[in-house]
């Protein structure tokens, strides 16, 4: 075990974990966040995605380690119930998804997405979200919020 | 608008976009838990309060034994109770699944929540009401009938200076009454002193309320039942057999002890599971514990379709035949036989089955769940820890979506299991291959199909023999300690299965044929106990096989006939919302009339084509178009677009229902085009999303609905129908396309590719 400083969400967290542990545990069970959520464990699904210097990435991949040191924002950081990101603010308007468990890498995608391209194409957008799971298949409304923030 | 979640519960609101956006915060809850000094035996439904309370601050408490699994049902059932009520939608605080608070009204399946789930709480909604009415007669001296009920607050017809609110009447006496209590199980319904109103003044009920789920989910704000968390907590995770039928030979904890954080290996028969303090060390352990495990015992058959052809029957079932089949088959002008097959599927939830278990050293236990039937699996637990049903209590929270009995409810056991033997509560979640690979399997089906066609073209008869895997060799009610993997890993028998079969008709299908035999077998398990094969209720059970098989041969009769496969099924429905379904799809699809294949023959390496399928599910009618492309080099299949006219009665709630049916043609997409569970001679081979592959971002097709509201008919059923023809509507419109019939399921590129060569 080894102390880590991460930056989650804004602030400073030092906690007590072995280096090799993927981040998504640490950020669950040494920081208490919700999100991300375990999906598969093998980078092929997305639920546990978070941003990492404005980046989406798995981290279920992710050693601790390597996490250091940068700006890792998770959904709840995203925005808040107060001031929701525009992409979220798309999403709940949309009414996007089921039963929502995937949700961490659909809406975190699109955010990086729109922040590249504000105006993504067909191809921009297939490449941003070809990573990504969705088992209820809500992708029909997925793509109508994604349309409605890249309106917004 | 500055705060789109100024408060829990604040209603919806109008929001940009001229949308509705409505939220909760309620999520932010102690989790509550069952104490020593308490029982949780169900409440008894026949009182109004086990249903339904009026609190002093107006706002209005409902339990409900059902739970939502991603469709928005709570959203829906809130709606049934406001609107009843005559009350705002934002009073209404629902408490789902928690046996100790809730009714048993047998959880989620069937696609019953709002049908048959509905009915107790609108029952009970218009008792409250009328009551209220009643006390509100007293209290301002005036007769019921001039009276009126807006927002809780009651009031003199043309004086609305004379009021008083519900929460003042609640507030003055206990408002509870005997109820008459009918049914049980899905069919559970309670009966008291007030009549439901006329669905034509229905104000709420109809309105396209946005879900209150989904904005504190996309806010990050939700809780899943991943994210219970309690005391003292330890993480567990299971370390299944090498494969079906392999025995535990020995451990060797020496291999784990060095993890930081390990406490525990834990074995009972063959069953294995670690304890550790965090997640990760819990992740570790049982990655690197050394298990040695005996050869397997399972032989699972190299062809899964000549095995179930050749295998004797471990039962069969007849359907009451209609007529006589074989003459009209003998007698009729053509003839036509066609086989079909469907492969096992995997439930393969987004998450892996989590649960967390706290069992006491007396007994004393709470387990929280995501699983659909909290009620059964509180049964289910009890039985295998030896403990009274009452020291049992599962708090449903939300979970991953589950279609079926998916995962829930075995890893509960495991969590249980492992508590107890730790004294400690255990969170457990399953790794992806334990989820794919060991989750239950909905089964692999064969359906043989003949029919005779009448000089006219009409069908004269039709005989069906299915040869299938009993759908329910795991019953969805975990209801004893055997229905439970970890208890037969234990050594405990699974002795409830049912015998599930596929036959032709039940409801499935709208047709008036005069002369129909349908005969179907089951075959035995492909083992017999412990098996990663083993089958359950996966979404609209056997519905997708038996109408991929059913629809498929409807439009090979059609295009024998030479006749629309549109017009081929009107000419043999006597239905007249079967036939406004058939129609109100063929219009929103732009359906160019005429036989299948297409006639005029197309140039170049993409072919396109379309299919029709109908379906009928538990009085629900569902008409799905299918739009394909078709590279004839590749064979790949490209879905176009999905069209698709849904009858499901009265609508509680337009949009949801929309993104339900949208989500759920997607999903039946994957199955047709892509799912199928893989295995070797004793483990299942599909343990990923690279081995057992689902609808993706590029599979997308374009999707239309057209809702076919009838306020004047009950609701019939949403979760389920729209998945049942979506496979038959493709295949068709794959032989459109190229004029060659599909008849395995799932349309693998290969599996075209060798069709067409």
């Amino acid at each position: 075990m080894a102390h880590a400083s991460l930056k989650i969400n804004g602030k400073a967290h030092l906690i007590d974990v072995d280096p090799e542990c993927p981040l998504l545990y640490a950020l669950r069970d040494n920081a208490g966040l919700n999100n991300p959520r375990f999906g598969c464990g093998l980078g092929q699904c997305g639920a546990c995605t978070v941003l990492v210097n404005q980046v989406p990435v798995r981290s279920c991949m992710l050693p601790v380690a390597r996490a250091m040191g940068k700006e890792i924002v998770t959904l709840e950081g995203l925005g808040t119930p107060e001031h929701p990101h525009p992409v979220q603010k798309a999403f709940i308007e949309a009414q996007a998804f089921q039963c929502g468990y995937c949700l961490n890498g659909w809406v975190l995608a699109t955010k990086a997405l729109l922040d590249k391209h504000p105006h993504p194409t067909d191809d921009q957008m297939a490449s941003a979200f070809e990573g990504l799971i969705c088992r209820c298949g809500s992708h029909a409304q997925i793509a109508a919020a994604v349309r409605l923030a890249a309106r917004a | 608008m500055t705060s789109l979640l100024a408060s829990s519960r604040r209603g919806f609101l109008k929001a940009g976009g001229g949308l509705l956006i409505g939220f909760s915060l309620s999520n932010s809850r102690v989790v509550p838990q069952l104490m020593a000094a308490e029982t949780s035996a169900n409440p008894a439904p026949g009182r109004l309060d086990a249903w339904l309370r009026v609190g002093t601050d107006g706002n209005i408490r409902v339990f409900t034994g059902k739970v939502d699994i991603g469709m928005g049902v709570q959203t829906a059932l809130n709606q049934i109770v406001a609107d009843e009520l005559d009350v705002a939608f934002e009073r209404i605080q629902l408490v789902m699944g928690d046996t100790s608070e809730t009714p048993d009204q047998g959880g989620v399946g069937g696609s019953t929540s709002i049908s048959a789930g509905g009915k107790p709480l609108r029952n009970a909604a218009a008792t409250a009401r009328a009551m209220l009415l009643q006390l509100g007669s007293a209290k301002l001296g005036v007769e019921p009938g001039q009276l009126q009920v807006k927002n809780g607050v009651v009031s003199v017809i043309g004086d609305s200076s004379k009021s008083v609110s519900y929460a003042e009447l609640a507030g003055a006496t206990d408002l509870n009454q005997a109820l008459r209590v009918t049914g049980g199980g899905f069919a559970l319904n309670v009966e008291g002193s007030g009549k439901p109103k006329d669905p034509a003044s229905y104000t709420i009920v109809g309105q396209s309320v946005p879900r209150i789920d989904l904005a504190p989910k996309i806010l990050g704000r939700a809780t899943y039942s991943t994210d219970v968390r309690v005391a003292g907590m330890l993480h567990g995770r299971v370390i299944r057999p090498a494969g079906a039928g392999a025995s535990l030979m020995s451990i060797d904890e020496s291999s784990i002890k060095h993890i930081p954080g390990y406490i525990k290996t834990i074995t009972k028969g063959n069953f294995v599971g670690v304890v550790a303090e965090n997640e990760w060390a819990a992740i570790r352990a049982a990655k690197e514990l050394k298990v040695n495990w005996s050869s397997p015992a399972a032989a699972f058959p190299g062809d899964l379709y000549s095995h179930m052809r050749m295998a004797q029957p471990k039962a069969t079932r007849e359907q009451p035949a209609k007529g006589d089949a074989a003459a009209a088959l003998a007698s009729s002008a053509k003839k036509v036989d066609a086989s079909y097959e469907w492969p096992f599927q995997a439930h393969a939830t987004m998450g892996p089955g989590c649960a967390v278990a706290d069992v006491r050293a007396d007994g004393v236990t709470t387990v929280w769940s995501g699983a659909q039937k909290p009620h059964a699996l509180q049964k289910g637990l009890a039985e295998m820890l030896g403990i009274p049903e009452d020291r049992m209590r599962v708090i449903w929270v939300e979970g991953s979506g589950t279609y079926g009995r998916a995962g829930d409810e075995d890893v509960a056991a495991d969590a249980a299991l492992l508590s107890q033997a730790v004294g400690k509560p255990v969170r457990v979640q399953w790794s992806r291959a334990d989820m794919t690979g060991w989750g239950g399997k909905g089964p692999a089906v064969i359906v043989d199909l003949s029919a005779g066609l009448d000089a006219q073209g009409q069908v004269t008869g039709l005989q069906l023999t299915s040869r299938a895997f009993s759908g329910t060799e795991i019953l969805p009610q975990p209801t004893s300690a055997g229905n439970m993997l970890a208890a037969q890993l234990t050594g405990t028998p699974n002795t409830t299965g049912g015998d599930e079969y596929v036959g032709w008709g039940g409801d499935t299908y709208a047709y008036n044929f005069r002369n129909v035999r349908s005969v179907g077998h089951i075959i035995a398990p492909l083992y017999v106990s412990s098996s990663p094969m083993r089958t359950t209720h996966l979404r609209d059970p056997n519905g997708p096989a038996g109408t991929f098989a059913g629809e498929s041969f409807m439009d090979e009769l059609a295009a024998e006939a030479g006749v629309d496969p549109i017009e081929f099924r009107l000419r043999h429905i006597e239905d007249p919302r079967a036939k406004v379904a058939l129609e109100a799809v063929a219009t929103k699809a732009k359906w160019q009339s005429g036989a299948s294949p297409k006639r005029t023959r197309q140039s170049g390496n993409v072919v396109s084509g379309r299919g029709i399928a109908l379906a009928l599910r538990g009085g629900t009618i569902v008409a799905t178009v299918a739009l394909v492309e078709v590279n004839r080099t590749s064979g790949e299949v490209r879905v176009q677009r999905l069209v698709c006219a849904h009858d499901c009665g009265l609508i509680v709630n337009p949009e949801a229902l929309r993104g339900t049916i949208q989500a759920n043609l997607i999903q039946s997409m994957g199955r047709a085009l892509k799912e199928e569970v893989t295995f070797d001679r004793s483990n299942v081979t599909s343990l990923d999303w690279n081995t057992y592959p689902v609808a993706r971002w590029a599979d997308i097709p374009e999707i239309e609905i057209v809702l076919l509201n009838h306020p004047e008919s009950a609701p019939t059923g949403a979760g389920e129908p729209s998945s049942r023809p979506t496979a038959a509507a493709i295949n068709n419109a794959i032989f459109d396309a190229t004029g060659v019939r599909i008849r395995r399921v799932p349309f693998t590129p290969a599996r075209i590719k060798a069709a067409l060569a």
